[in-house]
């Protein structure tokens, strides 16, 4: 019953930040909202194998965590690596 | 994310659509399929794509007019598909199609004959064990033409610039030193957990390769190949197709099939524990080794076309 | 003793969803990205120590907890750090806070 409660309340969460991932304004807007979808769908793996009562979905929440890191240092390095040719257009990012 | 000019902003979108297609499939009950799409959907798949944007830049090159044809093919595409899924039996029906066949042979013989928990493992790696090998090979292949075109030739001795790339954070660089090794023993953990939850050679082979994509992130390209120098990586990428293909023919030496494991070993159940295991080894060698050497083929030639440039 | 303990996991779980939702709206309302990394980063650690605390609680002895005691490690030494960086990568992409007169100046 509660674990239904959060994970609907994960649900409306992933949804505002997918708007967010929209609506930007800036790159770096989009990056937190992946960053904030990443973690939340960690938390939503986790609460759904207590529904589910399957355990074994931790697994795939643990895979998540790992992943949702390592794609937001990739992105970073992706601006810091091509600063002069990437750098100057942020902000202005539609 | 159609009209997204910022082909970064594409990439990202195309990170959380993983992410959310994962959570269908944990919803479905689908735990293998959706460590799959965790690994290579979410994960993987945006890493190879931005380094490839580094290469390319970030912008398409020029504002396309729309074209009308391409769309309304893709509209009516979708319309069709739409229609299709609205005619596919229930989610769980005793009766759709794809219960019909092999499947419940499968499901009541595969304890018996193959003695592994997780199922699906069974499936993909012993009564499906050539299409994995098809598999295997499409990613050795795709490693062979990415080293073909962007290494061309013999491997270079590594630049001498062991600038830091991400000199400046310090923070993360301590992290990463931390977790690394915590990324590379959980790759193992799926890597051999494989018969008994969600998991087993490409998922592993995936993490593995994202812990060393890490490193080279954090401590630059020319420490990470003192580390997988490529002319390792691209024996490895052989070595596991070779390693599944032996298991193959190794079969055939004692008197079975191609890819049926039962007389490996006295008793059938174990033959296929031991093939399973081998060949899941083999898989997971090759998939790592390709992801590290594609994302390092990758970073070498955006930095060495940029230094011609300089 | 269990129904302590599954007071707890409740409470636990509860005030996890209500941090959760508060950074959501947080990230979707405020005014500038300074503003949303600091609702989205701050209330983040906290709810997802609370929810996973709760479902440990849950779940009692045995490697889903192991598992669980991973997941929080790993989300509670990832998440602030993934929170920094981003932060420090968009100071030095030259993204000022709101109310810094500094606006113009790039250093």
């Amino acid at each position: 019953m509660i674990l239904t409660v959060v994970a609907l309340a994960l649900i409306v969460v992933m949804a505002m930040a997918i708007a967010r991932a929209f609506l930007g304004p800036t790159i770096y807007d989009r990056i937190l909202a992946v960053n904030l979808f990443g973690t939340k769908t960690v938390l939503l793996i986790a609460v759904v194998s207590y529904i589910a009562g399957r355990p074994d979905f931790l697994d795939v929440a643990l895979i998540y965590a790992l992943i949702n890191f390592i794609s937001v240092i990739a992105v970073l390095r992706f601006f810091e690596y091509g600063s002069s040719k990437v750098n100057d257009k942020v902000g202005k990012d539609a | 994310m159609v009209r997204a000019r910022d082909l970064f902003a594409t990439v990202m979108l195309s990170g959380i659509y993983g992410l959310l297609s994962a959570s269908f499939f944990i919803l479905m009950d689908a735990a293998d399929v959706a460590f799959t799409e965790a690994a290579v959907g979410a994960g993987i798949f945006p890493l190879l794509m931005l380094t490839v944007l580094t290469s390319v830049g970030r912008y398409e090159a020029e504002r396309r007019r729309v074209r009308y044809l391409p769309l309304f093919v893709m509209v009516v595409l979708a319309g069709a598909l739409f229609a299709a899924v609205l005619q596919m039996p229930p989610f769980g029906a005793v009766d759709a199609p794809s219960h019909g066949h092999v499947a419940q042979r499968y499901i009541q013989d595969s304890p018996a004959e193959i003695g592994i928990p997780n199922m699906v493992t069974s499936v993909l790696a012993s009564y499906r064990g050539f299409d994995t090998l098809g598999e295997v090979v499409v990613i050795f292949t795709a490693a062979v033409g990415v080293v073909v075109i962007l290494l061309g030739g013999r491997p270079k001795t590594p630049q001498q610039s062991t600038q830091a790339l991400m000199a400046e954070h310090k923070v993360l660089r301590v992290v990463g030193k931390m977790l690394i090794p915590l990324i590379l023993l959980f790759g193992l953990y799926v890597q051999f957990h494989g018969e008994y939850g969600p998991g087993g050679g490409f998922q592993a082979g995936v993490i593995f390769a994202v812990g060393i994509i890490l490193y080279a992130m954090l401590f630059g390209l020319s420490n990470a190949q003192r580390v997988v120098p490529l002319g390792v990586l691209r024996w490895l990428v052989a070595l596991g197709v070779l390693i599944y293909g032996s298991v193959g023919l190794a079969n055939l030496v004692v008197g079975g099939e191609y890819l049926n494991y039962s007389m490996l070993a006295s008793d059938p159940v174990t033959g296929q524990h031991i093939g399973i295991i081998l060949i899941e080894l083999g898989v997971g060698i090759t998939v790592a080794s390709a992801m590290v050497l594609i994302f390092f083929a990758f970073t070498r030639a955006t930095r060495s076309r940029d230094e011609l440039e300089e | 003793m269990p129904e302590l303990i599954t007071l707890l996991s409740s409470l636990c779980l509860l005030l996890g969803a209500f941090l959760i939702f508060s950074g959501g709206l947080g990230v979707l309302r405020f005014p500038d990205f300074f503003t949303r990394m600091h609702a989205a980063g701050v209330t983040e650690t906290m709810a997802v120590t609370l929810i996973v605390l709760g479902l440990m609680l849950h779940s009692g002895w045995g490697l889903p907890l192991f598992k669980l005691l991973l997941i929080l490690l790993f989300v509670m030494i990832t998440g602030p750090t993934a929170s920094h960086a981003l932060a420090k990568s968009a100071l030095h992409g030259g993204l000022r806070p709101l109310g810094d007169d500094s606006n113009n100046e790039r250093h």
